[in-house]
C-alpha cells in the first residue's frame, strides 16, 4: 500500500517485478539501477544465493520526482522466481501497488510462465488482491533471442485481458524503461481514482 | 485483508517523533527508526548519520516477513520481539500493533534488559497513535473527508514525471 507523508511531503509505492526463474526479472532492475541518475536512486540491494539467483528480493528506491509537491518515490521488489520460493513471494506481494510481470518469450519457457502468472494471481488473492483490479503491465523479455515465441502467441496465452504489454530485451535495456514508466503511471491514476 | 493506506500528517508524525527522541535518551541508544511492516520508512531519531535508512527500512520488513511467515509453521501468530547481536552494535526490532516496526540500535553504552523495558513503554504509547491514526484514516475513507493529494492531480501531472 501506499505511503503518503505528510510531513516529508513524501508518497512512497510498491511495484513487484514477477515471473518465472530467470526470466529477468534482477536483469530489469539492474539495467534500471545502471541508467538512473545517482541522485534519483537508492542503493540496490539484491538477497541472493551464490550462484546469483535471488533467494528472497531484489530492492531498488527510485524517486521519479514531485507531484503537487509530493516527492513520488518507488519501490521496486523483484521475487525469487524458482518454483520453491514461494513462500518468500508470498511476503514480497504484502502492500504492492503495482505488479509487472516479466514473461520469459522463449518458447519452451512457455509452461513456465502460465504456471508463474496463475501462481501470481494465486498470491495476490491470498493477500486480498484481484490481478484484474489493481495495476498491472505485462512484459516479454528475452525478444532478441532466437527461439523467441511469436508476439501474437504470447499475448494469446499470457494477456487475454489485453492490459499494456511491451516487448524487451533486458540485458540490452530495450523496453526496460518503457515497462516501468507505464506500471508507474497506471499505479499512479489507480492512486488518483482510489483518493476520488 | 488488504490493508487501508498510510496516511500521516504533521501532527501524528511529530507524536511519533516525539516517542522515539524520549526512548533514544532513555534507552541510551544509538538510533531509533520506525518502519511501516510494509518497507517505508516513517521516522527516525539519534545517531542515524550515514545509515542508509531505505535499505534499512527494506530489510528490516524482509526479515520481519519471514520469520512471520516462520512463526505461522510452528502454529505461532508472529514473534513480536528480535535481537540482533553485533560486535559492537545491536539491534532490538519490535513489532507494534501488528503494522509497526519498532527499531532500535544500541552498544555497549546501554543493554538489552534496559533496551527491553524502555521499548515496553514507548511501544505501548506507539501503538496509540498509529490505532488513532488508523482510526482516523477508516473515518475520512467512510465520510469520504479524504484529503489525499493525488485526489486533484490531473493526467498530465503523471505525464509531466515521465517527461524528461
Amino acid at each position: 500500500m501506499s505511503f503518503i507523508n505528510y510531513s516529508s511531503r513524501e508518497i512512497n509505492c510498491k511495484i513487484v517485478y514477477y515471473g518465472p526463474g530467470l526470466c529477468g526479472k534482477t536483469t530489469n532492475l539492474q539495467f534500471i539501477y545502471t541508467k538512473t541518475n545517482p541522485d534519483l536512486k537508492g542503493k540496490m540491494i539484491s538477497l541472493a544465493t551464490e550462484t546469483e539467483r535471488t533467494l528472497f528480493f531484489d530492492f531498488l528506491p527510485l524517486a521519479l520526482g514531485q507531484i503537487r509537491g509530493f516527492k513520488t518515490r518507488f519501490h521496486l521488489y523483484t521475487v525469487p522466481g524458482q518454483v520453491f520460493y514461494d513462500a518468500s513471494r508470498k511476503l514480497i506481494l504484502k502492500g504492492v501497488d503495482g505488479v509487472v510481470f516479466v514473461a520469459d518469450s522463449q518458447i519452451e519457457r512457455m509452461e513456465a510462465n502460465l504456471e508463474s502468472i496463475d501462481n501470481l494471481k494465486v498470491n495476490l488473492r491470498e493477500q486480498g488482491y484481484e490481478l484484474d483490479k489493481i495495476p498491472f503491465v505485462i512484459q516479454y523479455n528475452k525478444r532478441d533471442l532466437p527461439n523467441a515465441a511469436p508476439l501474437d502467441e504470447l499475448r494469446r496465452q499470457l494477456n487475454p485481458s489485453g492490459v499494456q504489454d511491451f516487448e524487451a530485451s533486458a540485458t540490452t535495456g530495450e523496453g526496460v524503461f518503457e515497462t516501468l514508466k507505464a506500471v508507474a503511471k497506471t499505479v499512479l491514476s489507480d492512486l488518483k481514482r482510489l483518493s476520488r | 485483508m488488504m490493508d487501508t493506506q498510510l496516511v500521516m500528517y504533521e501532527e501524528d508524525f511529530k507524536k511519533i517523533l516525539a516517542v522515539i527522541q524520549r526512548l533514544v535518551r532513555d534507552a541510551n541508544a544509538k538510533g531509533i527508526f520506525v518502519v511501516d511492516k510494509n518497507g517505508q520508512l516513517i521516522a527516525e531519531a539519534g545517531e542515524v548519520r550515514g545509515i542508509d535508512t531505505t535499505s534499512l527500512a527494506s530489510l528490516t520488513a524482509g526479515s520481519i516477513a519471514a520469520t512471520g511467515g516462520l512463526a505461522k509453521i510452528i502454529g505461532e501468530d508472529d514473534f513480536p520481539v528480535h535481537f540482533h547481536q553485533g560486535a559492537r552494535d545491536n539491534l532490538h526490532i519490535t513489532l507494534v500493533g501488528g503494522r509497526i516496526i519498532l527499531v532500535v540500535v544500541f552498544d555497549d553504552r546501554s543493554s538489552l534488559g534496559l533496551v527491553r523495558l524502555r521499548v515496553k513503554k514507548a511501544g505501548t504509547e506507539m501503538g496509540k497513535i498509529f490505532e488513532d491514526i488508523q482510526k482516523k484514516a477508516e473515518s475520512e475513507a467512510a465520510t469520504g473527508t479524504s484529503t489525499s493529494p493525488f485526489a486533484e492531480i490531473t493526467d498530465d501531472d503523471i505525464d509531466n514525471l515521465f517527461s524528461e
